[in-house]
């Protein structure tokens, strides 16, 4: 039995509506629907490894602004960004940051570092 | 009264005043004064705290903040100065800038040339018109960004967002992710403004449902938000009736678009265009105002902050030549005119004789949205060039580079159309 | 909150602030009590500003003659004792119609008899010298020069703050839960707590009826009729120079469209009856209705350039479609001050002046207070000032260079004396209504936060507890992180 899965491809702004046929045992065993090779490329690896950004914030103490806009430095797995988000709101840094600052190390074994995006200084 | 002297005042220290200050510097511009409303410079970019800007401009992709950093650095790097919380009151047709802020005071500044780069505001729940009451919990998007990712307040728990444009896709995500429900995103037309990645990343991910042709037709509650009243609209935007149904929500965020803010461009005398809500400007990005140019949001509502900056260098660029000397002028000025299913173009002249010039870049929207289009640049019945593209879609700006040589002494208008491919 | 008082005024809208007012010239203890967070929250702030002059009203009724003395007063004192804006505009009632022509003369004549000075129907050109870009059919006008606009919001604030600066304790939140006739004095439980009182005055507007009703009075019975309304963009190029009406009907005034008095036009409302006091709500019909019929004397209005809607209530009593302001006869020292629709706003300084009478028959005689002092000034409004003199205004006072609001240009300071007055503000419509942040075409977008965060400072609370309007309309829920911070407390318990 093979089973047929629809991904968004998010390539270009076309925005094809890729269909993936999966055998039994979780092979791609076809696709259908893609414009370009990079298409297949994007639905392969959406299928197997979602990864995304997150953006998201810190809290801070003593900056110009309460919060600092922070990211993952590398997509991470898809499926864990609700819990990376508990983790980061756990965070309370103290100003001043700066761009780049690693803000969580290794955010829940991913081997992707959470990172602040801008300076905040003290206020 | 404070008064001071510069070569070039930019209005506004977010994206497009930055990039405009700094290659105004570039071309030898020293005597540069950024003036910004609010305590830092970077605009709106800093409560963009996502992804997704950058691609064209640095060929990575960077968060809102990382984007405006960098721009930051390159002013502060060459001594622009700049006065922050200082809000400019009036800009003369003199070009005389009168500001306020509490350190200095009130500020008169006797400018050689002025840069407009204040940016753009959102519409609001009245410019769409919907009935109801008046309660708390009714935000437009962006406000709510700030609220969110800048003053660390969250608005409300049980959220509808109203548009589905970038902002309104990111905010359903950034609701979502900080825990409140996104019961649905609505949109009123049959497509999405925004960008097909956003709607996979910030709705397919968080199984936040998008409802097409709808449209929140009243709102409830006495005191805080308690219900909208969404109806499905038909092909004139109108509700459909006896398709309506409440949500039960104590938030309703609003992304229906933004209007570049240009009370003080009216002021100073800077004539307007109608579709862009903007100045109409030349190549250049000079305004009917010698001395006075546009850049930005406040020209045009831009999509990617990366066309704002390779505009804003534009206008940093020819208000360094206009304070150098002098702009050259063509013989005759070329109006450039939207044709078929092209909303409007910016530039909407060409009057400059640029020496070193290789390429003039068009910045137009289209009307509707279209699959395997050919972009065709006409003069008079003439061809000139052409391009096609897979997609076009009013939510995406196509920029049109047109090359120098094509341009002739005797032209008069240029007009470019978008037609299915082979028409 | 204090314990006694010799005359406790309930509401704090524009009759009830009048009355407070006009009562602290003399040598009594005043007291008013609001049930909202703020002054003027009910029919004084949806309405059309309007300071009539009188020729519509009936002149065997209590309103026609309040009307045309209320005008006066405006006219000859309030104007120069409180710092509110008012302009004589003037106003025309337009007719379109040949058989409309009798009902202008009809109300030529009404109004030469309630005493309108000045009154004459204008024809042909002479009416578009009036207002130039009325509707190209107009064949006839009356011309009344003495009407005018008012900022009802900043006279409701100034009469209050005037009053208080004369002695007269004003208290918020305190809604009248009930009140105990004990023959000579009133016991009236508020929300903030008892307070006996000599005279009670009733002037609650939507809520008189109930009002009265806790002292056993059951005669009269207040009706709401709800009128809506666009406003536009000062900046929209609408060239409208007087308050326009259309000939009136048997119904209704018809939907005018006027000028305010920071430049707005202002039209509506149209006039429904509703079942319920509290539903403010603008319906897509009303505002239909009232775009519509503005369109018949100014045809170039649209939807373009609007930047609010909104409805108002006004408490009619239908049975006399007239004011109703007396000493009860069955509780001695309970005056009802009630039915307060239109012309309600031009009459109030009137009104004011006949509810002193009836206090000094109740108490039998009035003695001043010498140190009355009638004038009052509020916050400086920094957006109509020359540089010159912002310039020195920022050398004052430092929050006068931080400027919140950049649509109506309203400055840090403003919003400082707002909430610093005597009877300051609280909620953040009350610093709208007082000194504008949010009045104009972004409504709010972008100076909420930042009012927000003023209001949360000079009240010592936190921003999740400042309110918009009412005590529960607040604007904001939780830090941001507290949600998934709770989240995980939740599942380290389970």
């Amino acid at each position: 039995m093979s089973e047929t899965v629809e991904i968004t491809c998010i390539s270009c702004p076309m925005g094809c509506d890729v269909e993936l046929e999966v055998n039994e045992d979780d092979d791609i065993v076809d696709i259908d629907g893609n414009s370009c090779q990079a298409g297949i490329e994007y639905v392969k690896n959406e299928y197997r490894n979602p990864t995304r950004i997150l953006p998201t914030t810190a809290r801070v103490k003593g900056g110009v602004l309460p919060l600092v806009p922070v990211k993952t430095d590398e997509p991470m797995p898809k499926g864990l960004l609700d819990e990376a988000m508990e983790e980061i709101a756990k965070v309370e840094l103290e100003a001043p940051v700066e761009l780049g600052d690693v803000v969580i190390e290794n955010i829940l074994d991913t081997g992707v570092n959470i990172v602040a995006t801008r300076d905040l200084p003290k206020k | 009264m404070n008064k001071q002297e510069y070569e070039l005042v930019v209005v506004g220290g977010g994206p497009a005043g930055l990039a405009a200050a700094q290659e105004a510097y570039d071309q030898g511009v020293r005597d540069i004064l950024i003036l910004e409303r609010d305590f830092e410079l970077g605009g709106i970019l800093q409560q963009c705290i996502h992804n997704g800007f950058g691609l064209h401009y640095f060929g990575e992709e960077l968060t809102g903040p990382e984007y405006a950093q960098q721009f930051m650095e390159n002013v502060r790097e060459r001594g622009v100065d700049i006065k922050l919380d200082t809000m400019v009151l009036e800009v003369t047709p003199e070009k005389d800038v009168y500001a306020i802020n509490s350190d200095d005071g009130m500020l008169y500044i006797d400018a050689e040339a002025v840069i407009l780069a204040m940016g753009c505001r959102e519409r609001t729940r009245e410019a769409i018109d919907i009935p109801g009451t008046r309660p708390a919990g009714v935000y437009s998007a962006g406000t709510a960004q700030r609220y969110v990712n800048m003053e660390q307040w969250i608005p409300g728990e049980k959220v509808v967002i109203l548009g589905s444009g970038d902002i309104g896709l990111i905010m359903a995500r950034r609701m979502h992710l900080e825990g409140a429900e996104v019961e649905a995103v609505l949109e009123i037309m049959p497509f999405s403004g925004g960008l097909v990645r956003n709607i996979v990343q910030c709705l397919d991910d968080f199984d936040i449902p998008l409802r097409m042709q709808q449209t929140v037709t009243e709102i409830h509650g006495k005191d805080r938000l308690e219900a909208v009243t969404v109806a499905e609209v038909d092909e004139n935007m109108q509700p459909i009736p006896g398709t309506e149904y409440k949500i039960e929500c104590d938030t309703l965020l609003l992304s229906v678009g933004l209007i570049p803010e240009n009370e003080l461009s009216k002021d100073a005398g800077v004539k307007m265009h109608d579709v862009t809500g903007g100045p109409i400007v030349n190549e250049g990005r000079e305004t009917n105002i010698e001395g006075i140019f546009a850049c930005g949001n406040v020209l045009h509502v831009h999509d990617l902050v990366d066309w704002v900056t390779e505009e804003s260098l534009v206008a940093g660029k020819t208000a360094a030549n206009y304070l150098q000397g002098g702009i050259d002028k063509r013989e005759q000025e070329i109006e450039v005119n939207p044709g078929e299913n092209v909303g409007y173009i910016v530039p909407q002249k060409i009057t400059n004789d640029v020496e070193d010039r290789k390429l003039v870049d068009l910045y137009m929207r289209c009307k509707k949205p279209m699959e395997h289009v050919t972009i065709n640049l006409y003069s008079g019945d003439k061809k000139l060039l052409d391009k096609n593209e897979r997609r076009v879609e009013p939510g995406e700006m196509i920029t049109f580079p047109v090359p120098e040589q094509m341009i002739s002494d005797d032209m008069d208008s240029l007009k470019v159309d978008i037609v299915k491919e082979g028409e | 909150m204090k314990d006694k008082t010799d005359i406790l005024i309930i509401g704090g809208g524009v009759t009830g602030c009048f009355a407070a007012r006009e009562l602290s010239r003399y040598d009594l203890d005043i007291t008013l009590v609001e049930k909202e967070p703020s002054l003027c929250t009910g029919t004084t702030k949806a309405n059309t500003a309007l300071i009539h002059a009188g020729f519509n009203a009936d002149p065997d009724k209590l309103k026609g003659r309040l009307n045309m003395r209320g005008n006066q007063l405006y006219h000859e004192r309030i104007q120069h004792e409180l710092d509110v804006p008012i302009e004589w505009l003037g106003a025309l009632v337009v007719a379109k119609e040949e058989e409309k022509l009798p009902k202008l003369e009809e109300l030529l004549e009404k109004g030469q008899e309630n005493g309108v000075p000045d009154l004459e129907i204008v024809k042909g050109d002479d009416i578009y010298d009036l207002e130039p870009h009325l509707a190209d059919d107009a064949i006839a006008a009356l011309h009344a020069p003495t009407a005018g606009i008012v900022n009802p919001f900043e006279l409701t604030v100034a009469l209050a703050n005037n009053a208080a600066m004369n002695g007269a304790d004003v208290y918020l939140e305190a809604g009248v839960e009930d009140i105990e006739d004990k023959g000579e004095t009133k016991l009236v439980k508020t929300a903030k707590g008892d307070i006996e009182a000599d005279i009670v005055i009733n002037a609650a507007g939507l809520y008189a009826d109930k009002i009265a009703n806790m002292v056993g009075i059951d005669k009269f019975e207040i009706t709401p009729r709800r009128g809506e309304y666009y406003l536009y963009d000062k900046q929209a190029d609408i060239d409208v120079q007087t308050t326009v009406f259309p000939v009136p009907t048997k119904i209704t005034k018809g939907i005018v469209v006027t000028p305010t008095d920071e430049g707005n036009v202002l039209i509506g409302p149209n006039a429904e009856v509703i079942e319920s006091v509290e539903n403010k709500s603008t319906t897509r019909e009303g505002l239909d209705e009232v775009l519509n019929g503005a369109q018949k004397t100014i045809p170039e209005l649209s939807k373009r350039n609007v930047i609010r809607e909104f409805a108002g209530l006004r408490p009619a009593i239908t049975e006399t479609g007239d004011f109703l302001i007396e000493a009860s006869d069955e509780v001695p020292g309970f005056i009802n001050v009630a039915g307060i629709q239109s012309p309600g706003l031009a009459s109030a300084p009137a009104i004011a002046e006949k509810v002193v009478g009836i206090v000094e028959e109740e108490i039998g005689g009035l003695k001043e207070d010498p140190d009355f002092d009638p004038n009052y000034e509020g916050p400086p409004k920094f957006r109509h000032m020359s540089h010159e003199e912002q310039a020195k205004l920022v050398e004052e006072d430092e929050n006068y260079g931080q400027i919140i609001c950049r649509c109506e240009s309203v400055t840090k300071g403003e919003i400082l004396e707002a909430i610093r007055e005597p009877v300051g503000a609280r909620t953040v419509n009350d610093i709208k209504r007082r000194v504008r942040p949010g009045s104009g075409r972004c409504q709010g977008g972008f100076c909420e936060p930042k009012v927000v965060n003023i209001l949360s400072e000079e009240l010592g609370i936190p921003e999740n507890e400042v309110v918009l309007e009412s005590e529960e309309s607040k604007l904001l829920r939780e830090r941001t992180k507290e949600p998934l911070l709770n989240e995980e407390e939740v599942s380290d318990n389970e």
